[in-house]
């Protein structure tokens, strides 16, 4: 016996648009049955890990906080996928990005000026760039997968920042403990209201994602980004080129996720750490899927995996859980929207033999 | 092969009522055919009139939806290509199946059951080859070998079975004349034997010159059960699309005018160990001529398209001049920004993206070439969707393109449909040069009389069209000179008028100015 998957002639388009929601709803069931097996009550535990956060303001901040690097991320993956770039790597790009940025709060401490935190961002930005500039490079002229190269980049950028506070940029006042020096004041992202702990990070996302969602609606740009990513023939026929869109897209979003890696230490954390990141930069590619590569679509995906960071935070206390649930639940989550979106449009069929494959077709 | 005469009626194979269903589109309807023992059938209809789909019925890749097979008179299940082989069908593909690192003799042997030695198969092989006059090396490697030397791997790998009935899917399509000859020599020593075969073309020509039966498919149903040499072409013609179609005329178009494309001694280096390196090609075309490129398929016609169309640019600017202007390392928007348009061979995923709207389409052709028009927003680059969808409306109402929806997939249009729009496309910008590689490949035939119609049209009113295509009756028609491709060389132009099949046939297999009949014709 083997199993096919045989394209389905007319795939239901209502399904297309509700496959998201039927992904969630899958992962709610399975994290019930999840919490049933470990002996909780499921509809406690899923209220504390969907609802409860959504009722108090601390935890909204938290989920906006959360919500801002993977937006960030999850719409310049969006280019990069439409284009036909895979670029796994974007944790990688996140921690140089953080690490770029740092210069100007850790090596020139002394140093006071509004300027300090535009020139952080900045800094972000192109270190995160550069660093998707190297997977970019071996793509376009040595023709390597740019998703094994950009992966493998991402431990090297962890092992990089390990080093880096631990080593050359240790604070001298930290008792040895792997930390650089805490941030001053101007180099700190400010909040965006006063309720809470919300920064600045979140607005960057929120206008990255519609800057994006308007590129990629309206403009030629976009149009060369989704004609590129279906046909490269037809790109090239078309006058664009496959391989600036390689650099294009790469950098665009080694950009976006070293200004996510900033905002976050700058914003979040104060101070380089040897880990700044729950891995941001792969829960972005889910938060890029389950928002159907679409940026609006992102910064909804986005809110609902910071709730899942916080929601699996809170279980963890509330109902003594460990703090692998929530990496459960993401990697449900992914499991659920890929294989809904592969059985819309295909079906399983179960072949026994060349016999019964033939009889079925009725010919006699 | 003298025990055929179970049936009441004869029949080596009969088909009663087959009818294939993909989910609710019905590819055969209720067909019914009859072979008879020892005749050459001929299966004819349009692209996706229905044929691959029955043959491959009849030869065990699909199941049938309903009705029955009749093999000597039994019904009979082909659940399988093996199936079909152990009763006596053979079949010789369209695309063939053989590995080319691999020798002829181990192709071969892999078809077979396993067990055989390897120099039995080679020996049975050559002896089957010299008895039916297809010459074969069995050690050669298939990469060595020509199409045509491939299609006898596949014939005599179908002999090898002894069948009874041997299916051809549009043999010639990727022949020479003189092969096709050759082929048409051994299709008639299987029926003096006794064999029966089916033969699958659409090409009326040579259906009338070797086929004792015809079955004519349109949309699926049978049209016609005929003698083809009883009919003329027009009939059959008129059979296959339902309607007479409209001849092209071609006169008049004789007003030379400015070189407005030329190739000076291009060679381009192949960018792939399958492609083809073109060596040293020269070519000249005036405004008001149509010239036409001719040749088989894979001897450099789509690395010619590439190099005068600028999507692979070249860094001798010289070797490439259009409008008088050196353009061989400008890129393909710039070329279409000094009057070229372009009709790339593979319309899916080269001339058109599939999925996307026609109004998209369009914009990926001429989103340089019609900035001011279509674009807006100065440096943001926005598509103004609503003059494209216009723009596009115009071109699918002037080429007659029969769509669903006002602004359709490009994948949902049939291939002549999209072809329409894709030809019209180009034709809509007046481009003072237009570049078509295989204007009309699997094209209808309504269609296609309209695309080389446009085409000539264009050319009369003052352009320079180059056509390459492999379809000689395409050529004729079209055509005020030809030149024939030949493993990345290019021959001399002639006159249209001064060149006939034969000639061209000679052509193709490389006989370059060797021949001295061709030899004394002018260089353009």
């Amino acid at each position: 016996m083997r199993i096919e998957l045989e394209k389905r002639p007319r795939p239901s388009a209502l399904l297309s648009i509700l496959s998201p929601f039927l992904a969630l709803g899958l992962t709610v069931i399975a994290g019930g049955i999840m919490f049933a097996l470990i002996g909780k009550n499921p509809v406690a535990a899923l209220y504390g890990f969907f609802v409860e956060p959504l009722t108090d303001i601390w935890s909204l901040h938290e989920i906006a906080v959360k919500a801002a690097p993977l937006i960030l991320i999850g719409a310049g993956l969006s280019v990069c996928y439409r284009s036909n770039n895979w670029n796994i790597g974007a944790e990688g790009q996140f921690i140089m990005g953080a690490i770029a940025g740092s210069i100007v709060p850790v090596v020139f401490h002394g140093w006071h000026s509004p300027l300090v935190l535009p020139l952080m961002l900045i800094f972000g930005m192109i270190g995160g760039a550069l660093y998707a500039a190297i997977p970019a490079f071996l793509k376009a002229h040595m023709n390597t997968n740019e998703i094994l190269t950009s992966l493998m980049l991402v431990y090297i950028a962890q092992l990089f920042l390990d080093w880096l506070v631990r080593g050359p940029w240790r604070s001298p006042d930290a008792y040895n403990f792997p930390v650089t020096r805490d941030f001053a004041r101007e180099a700190i992202l400010p909040e965006m209201i006063a309720s809470g702990r919300a920064n600045l990070g979140f607005a960057f996302a929120i206008l990255a994602a519609i800057g994006l969602w308007f590129m990629m609606r309206y403009t030629l740009k976009g149009f060369e980004i989704s004609v590129l990513g279906q046909s490269e023939r037809a790109g090239r026929f078309a006058g664009f080129s496959s391989r600036r869109m390689i650099w294009f897209s790469m950098l665009l979003s080694g950009a976006l996720a070293g200004l996510a890696g900033i905002s976050e230490v700058s914003g979040v954390i104060g101070k380089l750490q040897p880990i700044i990141s729950p891995g941001y930069g792969f829960t972005a590619i889910i938060v890029a899927f389950l928002g159907r590569l679409n940026p609006i679509g992102i910064i909804a995906a986005g809110l609902f995996l910071a709730l899942t960071y916080v929601g699996g935070e809170a279980v963890q206390l509330t109902l003594n859980v460990s703090d692998k649930i929530t990496r459960v639940f993401q990697g449900l989550l992914l499991f659920f929207v890929l294989s809904c979106d592969t059985l819309i449009q295909y079906r399983i069929r179960l072949v026994f033999s060349r016999l019964g494959r033939s009889s079925e077709g009725g010919a006699h | 092969m003298s025990d055929v005469k179970a049936s009441g009626d004869g029949a080596l194979l009969a088909v009663r009522s087959l009818t294939k269903l993909f989910g609710s589109f019905t590819a055969c309807n209720a067909i019914d055919l009859d072979i008879r023992p020892g005749e050459i059938h001929a299966l004819l209809g349009e692209n996706g009139a229905g044929k691959s789909t029955l043959v491959k019925m009849l030869f065990g890749v699909l199941a049938p939806t309903s009705g029955e097979i009749l093999w000597k008179g039994e019904p009979v299940r082909i659940p399988s290509p093996a199936a079909a082989r152990r009763i006596g069908i053979g079949m010789v593909f369209q695309h063939f199946s053989l590995f080319e690192a691999l020798t002829v003799a181990e192709n071969i042997a892999l078809s077979l059951p396993p067990g055989i030695s390897l120099s039995r198969v080679a020996a049975e092989a050559s002896r089957l080859s010299r008895l039916y006059g297809l010459p074969l090396d069995p050690n050669a490697h298939v990469a060595d070998l020509s199409v045509g030397e491939r299609q006898r791997i596949e014939i005599v790998r179908a002999l090898l079975q002894n069948p009874e009935l041997i299916i051809l899917d549009e043999p010639t399509s990727v022949l020479t004349p003189q092969e096709a000859d050759r082929l048409f020599e051994t299709l008639a020593k299987l029926k003096a034997e006794g064999r029966s075969v089916l033969y699958i073309s659409h090409r009326l020509e040579e259906v009338q010159r070797i086929c004792d039966r015809a079955t004519v498919l349109r949309h699926g149903k049978v049209t016609g059960a005929c003698d083809p040499r009883r009919e003329t072409p027009a009939s059959l013609a008129r059979m296959m699309v339902g309607s007479d179609v409209a001849a092209v005329s071609a006169s008049g178009t004789n007003a030379k005018g400015d070189v407005l494309l030329e190739a000076k001694h291009l060679t381009v280096r192949a960018r792939s160990p399958f492609a083809v390196m073109l060596k040293d090609v020269c070519l000249k075309v005036r405004a008001g001529e149509v010239l036409a490129i001719a040749g088989v398929a894979g001897n450099g016609q789509s690395e010619l398209f590439d190099a005068l169309s600028g999507e692979y640019p070249i860094s001798d600017p010289a070797m490439v001049s259009i409008r008088g202007r050196p353009a061989g390392n400008l890129g393909i928007s710039a070329r279409r920004l000094i009057g070229a348009g372009f009709v790339p061979e593979e319309r899916h995923g080269h001339a058109a993206v599939p999925a996307l709207p026609l109004s998209d389409n369009l914009v990926l052709a001429r989103n340089q070439s019609d900035r001011k028009t279509f674009l807006g927003g100065g440096v943001l680059g926005i598509i103004r969707q609503a003059v494209v969808r216009l723009a596009s409306k115009r071109i699918a109402d002037t080429m007659d393109v029969r769509k669903s929806g006002e602004n359709p997939a490009a994948g949902s249009l049939s291939g002549g449909n999209l072809q329409k729009f894709i030809v019209g496309r180009e034709l809509d910008r007046q481009p003072a040069v237009l570049v078509v590689n295989q204007p009309t490949w699997g094209v209808d035939a309504g269609a296609a009389s309209r695309i080389r119609q446009a085409l000539v049209d264009l050319a009369r009113s003052g352009s320079a069209v180059l056509v390459i295509s492999q379809d000689l009756d395409e050529i004729f028609e079209v055509a005020t000179e030809i030149a024939v491709i030949s493993e990345g060389r290019l021959s001399d132009t002639y006159p249209a008028q001064a060149l006939t099949r034969e000639k061209i046939g000679l052509l193709m297999g490389g006989m370059h100015g060797e021949n001295g009949e061709v030899a004394h014709a002018h260089r353009a």
